[in-house]
Parts: C-alpha cells; structure tokens; sequence
C-alpha cells in the first residue's frame, strides 16, 4: 500500500479464540509494583 | 474504534479492536476524519471535494481504497465482539499472592501509600505460622495452576527476612507435595540487603524490584531515613552491587516521580547512567491536596516530558544500547491474549494479599481498608462474595473504559486507585488514565520505529 503501512498482525481476535487459559502472570498496573501493564505481558500459553 | 495520533513525526492509527498498527501519511490521516463504516464503494464526493484542498483526486481515491481495503480485512474499524469472553474469569483460582511479611519499614518515605509502612494499623511482622497457613491457602486455591506467584512485600520485607527465608524453605516443600512451582519476587527499599541476603534473592526470587526515585536530590526529599536524612547513597551502593550479582535473573529498579520531578525523564537517564538497564519511573498516587500530588494541570508537562522520554531511549537504542523503561514495554504481536487485555490485574480473584495478621485483602493496596477485607487465612475464612465483585470488574463493566481506545492495553486501570481517588473500583480515574494514554502513545511510538527498521 502507498498510503498505509501495516506494521504488525493485528492478530488481537484470533488470541480471544485460543486464549483465557490464565497462566500468566498476574499484571499489577500500580507505581508499588513490578506494574507490568497488562500490554507488556508474557503469553505462557504453549503452543 | 480507532485512534490515531501523531509523535516523533510520525501518523499512527491503532485499530482498537483487532490490535493493528498503521503508519499513515498526512492524507490518510485527514481522511481517518471524513470517513467510517459502512463504506460506498467509490470514495464520495464530499470527501474528495473536501480534502481536494490539500491533496489531488486521484490520491484521495487511491487512499480511500486502501482503507476500504483494510476495514474488509478487519484490521481497521473492526468489530468489539469480546464481551463473551468477559465473564470467561468468574470463579478462577488464585494463583498470585502479595505476602506483606512486615508492616514496619525503616524509611518514612512521604508519599508511601502504607502509611510509613503500618498500613494505618500499627508496625508488625508476619510470624512464620501465618506465613505457612498463607502458603496452604494459595496451594489449595490455586487449584489446578501450576505456577504460582508470590510476591514478598511490605512495608520493608527485609525487616523480617528470617522469616522470609522460612517460609520460602515451607513453600518448596510444599510445591513438591502439589506439584506446583511458585515464582518467588521480593520488594525491597535497599536498606537492609546485605550480602547474604542478596545471595539467598538470588537464588530464589525470580525478580525483585528495588526502590530508588533516581537523582540523589530528588530521592533524599521523599524516601528519608526515620531520622529525616537521605537513603541514596546507602541504597544505591546496595543496589549497583546486587544487579550484576543476578546474572541473568530479572530485577527491576522503580522510582516515584511527584509534582516536584515532572522532568523525570532525567532520573530515568540517571538510573540509566549508574548502571541499570531495567526501568521503572512511575506518578506518585496521592490525594490531591497533598503538596507532592500530580494534578489536571501538571498533565502537559508530564505528557512532554513522557515525549522527551521516548526521545531519549530511542536514541540510546540507536547508538545499539539497551536500555526498558517499563512502561514503554509493548508487543504488538504477541502479547497477551484478549480475554487477559480485558481482565487487567485479576486483583481480589487471581490474586491476593495476605497481612502481618493474616488477613486476606484483594490486593495489596487494598490492605487496611475494612470492607474489602475477604477473609483471614488462620481461621480458613474466605469471603467469595467480594471475589465474584472483582472477577465481574473487567473492561465491560466499567463505563469509561468501554469507550476507551486504550482498554486492551490498559485493561480498565487499578481497582485500587479508581476506589481511592474516583470512589469505586468500576470508576476511572483521570489523571492516571490520561498518564496512561500517553504512556502508550509513546510505547506504540517506538514499536513502531523498531518495527519500520526491521521491516525495511
Ligand atoms: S488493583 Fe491496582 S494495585 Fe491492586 S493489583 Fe490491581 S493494578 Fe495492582
Ligand atoms: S497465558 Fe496467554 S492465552 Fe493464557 S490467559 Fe495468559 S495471555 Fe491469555
Ligand atoms: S482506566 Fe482509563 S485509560 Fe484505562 S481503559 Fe479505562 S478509561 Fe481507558
């Protein structure tokens, strides 16, 4: 595309799908914390 | 939903929905404002007279297909279609605990949320028995999840380190028993780390976060030593010892910016120069009258500041160094899933904390505030109640985060500060959301240009 370039997959719908499995971290967002926002988090789902 | 905006001289927009990034040229950008779903076939005339002022027919036709383009490929306006998946968390197992081992501290930092420490409830330590009956209460919540959080917190966790190390010693034992694994992190003001200390951390705690505020004169005016002196130069020795002791195991060091750093990017720089590579600066939460609180008019200045942030890593990496500001951290591709993004912190529901005494709290900001207290892991009490409230808090049952841009990256802000400072915990609060937004602005910034350069 000319005007538009895609930088990523844009894949967020498909997680919903296969996701929810709850084994990641827990994702504290406050100043006290390791605060990992949730965006920043790690996927422990395998495969 | 989308959100565009334009940084470092570049025009991102963000399809809310589907996570996509685009990089966009001036037209599209200005298009992105005359058009939305459903789309006509042929661009409408009304868009090309309109922007015909600016750029040539032709262009704005060719620009118009593209987005049409995009929106049929679902990367663009697409569809909200995750409320189904919100409820997906009520009646999850525990799995994270934030152990308050001592509600005493050797500091009396003014802005600390624990008042000092005691958490408005008097100094006191954990004895290694509620130490032992919090470790069985998260073995049988957690269910059938095998890697478990705990987080050693305080007040100042050092302050009873013994206990500490004994209750690491029981929950390796017990882990075994349950085949669970339990992912040990520890909080620590620095005062306190010896060597010995720093080796046993080391072995066992998979990350830990050390507080330091950044320049000495900044750090000393808020996290002072009970007889009113300066810890800098106590903890950052501590510290620049302990982290390359890591190796490669995490560490994090956190600071507090307040009203009187808003130019915080150079504690972030300072940090950087002493040595530390992972970052964490982060706005002071306070009630406003405080004289240290950030309020609606210091946001310009903290916005700029967060852009000359972003400029500063950027170029650090240009020069091939390293340098994570946490909250600048973002994958764009493979992050968490969505049903995670809408859930946030899984505070009350996942996780916990335990008190000195005992007593079970949604979290650990939470701690000391009598409604919201869940039970108490000595006597077996648990209140499932107050866990269903919070599993049911999520993205779509918060107002404000509903129509955010920013909810799958935010995950509907903290529980903790929307019931402080907004009076409940479905209430957003603004300024920390506001400080969000630009946070990942910035984040999405500079993603953007690593991602440019590598696609190149
Ligand atoms: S409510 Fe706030 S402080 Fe508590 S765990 Fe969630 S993000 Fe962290
Ligand atoms: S581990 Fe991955 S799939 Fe499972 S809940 Fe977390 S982000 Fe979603
Ligand atoms: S807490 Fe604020 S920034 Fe976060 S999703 Fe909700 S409205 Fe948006």
């Amino acid at each position: 595309m000319k005007h538009i370039k895609t930088i990523n997959k844009a894949d967020l719908k498909a997680s919903a799908a296969k996701g929810g499995c709850g084994k990641c971290q827990a994702s504290c967002q406050s100043a006290c914390k390791t605060s990992c926002t949730v965006a920043n988090q790690k996927c422990e789902r395998k495969a | 939903m989308i959100h565009k905006f334009k940084l470092s001289g570049m025009n991102i927009v963000l399809d809310v929905n589907s996570g996509g990034v685009h990089i966009i040229d001036d037209l599209t950008y200005d298009m992105l404002d005359n058009v939305e779903p459903p789309f006509d076939e042929n661009c409408p005339e009304a868009v090309i007279k309109k922007l015909s002022k600016l750029y040539p027919a032709e262009e704005i036709v060719e620009c118009y297909n593209e987005i049409k383009e995009l929106y049929e490929d679902q990367i663009l306006f697409s569809e909200d279609d995750y409320e189904k998946y919100a409820l997906t968390s009520v009646a999850s197992p525990i799995k994270s605990m934030c152990l308050h081992v001592s509600h005493d501290c050797n500091l009396r930092c003014e802005y600390c949320f624990a008042s000092t420490g005691d958490f408005g409830g008097g100094r006191m330590l954990m004895d290694i028995e509620t130490g032992k009956k919090a470790i069985d209460f998260l073995m049988k919540m957690s269910a059938n999840r095998q890697t478990l959080e705990l987080d050693f917190f305080g007040g100042e966790p050092l302050m009873n380190f013994d206990v500490v190390k004994q209750i690491v010693a029981y929950a390796r034992e017990e882990e075994k028993k349950y085949d669970k694994h339990i992912r040990f992190t520890i909080t620590t003001n620095g005062m306190l780390l010896t060597e010995d200390k720093m080796d046993f951390i080391n072995e066992e705690m998979s990350n830990v976060v050390l507080s330091i505020d950044g320049r000495k004169e900044i750090n000393d005016r808020m996290r002072k030593r009970v007889d009113g002196t300066g810890s800098y130069d106590r903890i950052i020795e501590n510290f620049k010892k302990f982290v390359p002791m890591r190796g490669d195991k995490d560490y994090y060091v956190r600071g507090t910016y307040t009203k009187y750093n808003l130019d915080f990017s150079n504690d972030v720089m300072h940090l950087f120069d002493e040595g530390f590579e992972q970052i964490s600066v982060e706005p002071v939460m306070a009630e406003s009258s405080k004289p240290y609180a950030i309020t609606d008019g210091d946001l310009p200045k903290i916005f700029k500041e967060y852009e000359i942030l972003a400029e500063k890593i950027s170029k650090i990496r240009a020069e091939g160094k390293f340098i994570n500001f946490f909250h600048f951290m973002l994958d764009l591709d493979q992050g968490p899933c969505a049903i995670k993004r809408l859930k946030g912190c899984g505070c009350g529901n996942e996780y916990v904390a335990v008190s000195p005494d005992g007593d079970i709290y949604p979290c650990h900001q939470f701690v000391g505030i009598e409604k919201f207290k869940m039970g108490n892991v000595n006597d077996g009490s648990f209140n499932y109640d107050i866990k269903d409230d919070f599993a049911r808090a999520h993205v779509y049952t918060k107002p404000d985060c509903v129509k955010c841009w920013a909810k799958f990256y935010c995950s509907g802000g903290c529980n903790a500060n929307n019931y402080l400072y907004a009076g409940d915990i479905h209430n957003s609060y603004k300024i920390s959301c506001e400080i969000q937004k630009k946070r990942l602005e910035c984040a999405i910034m500079l993603k953007a240009v690593q991602l440019m350069d590598t696609a190149e």
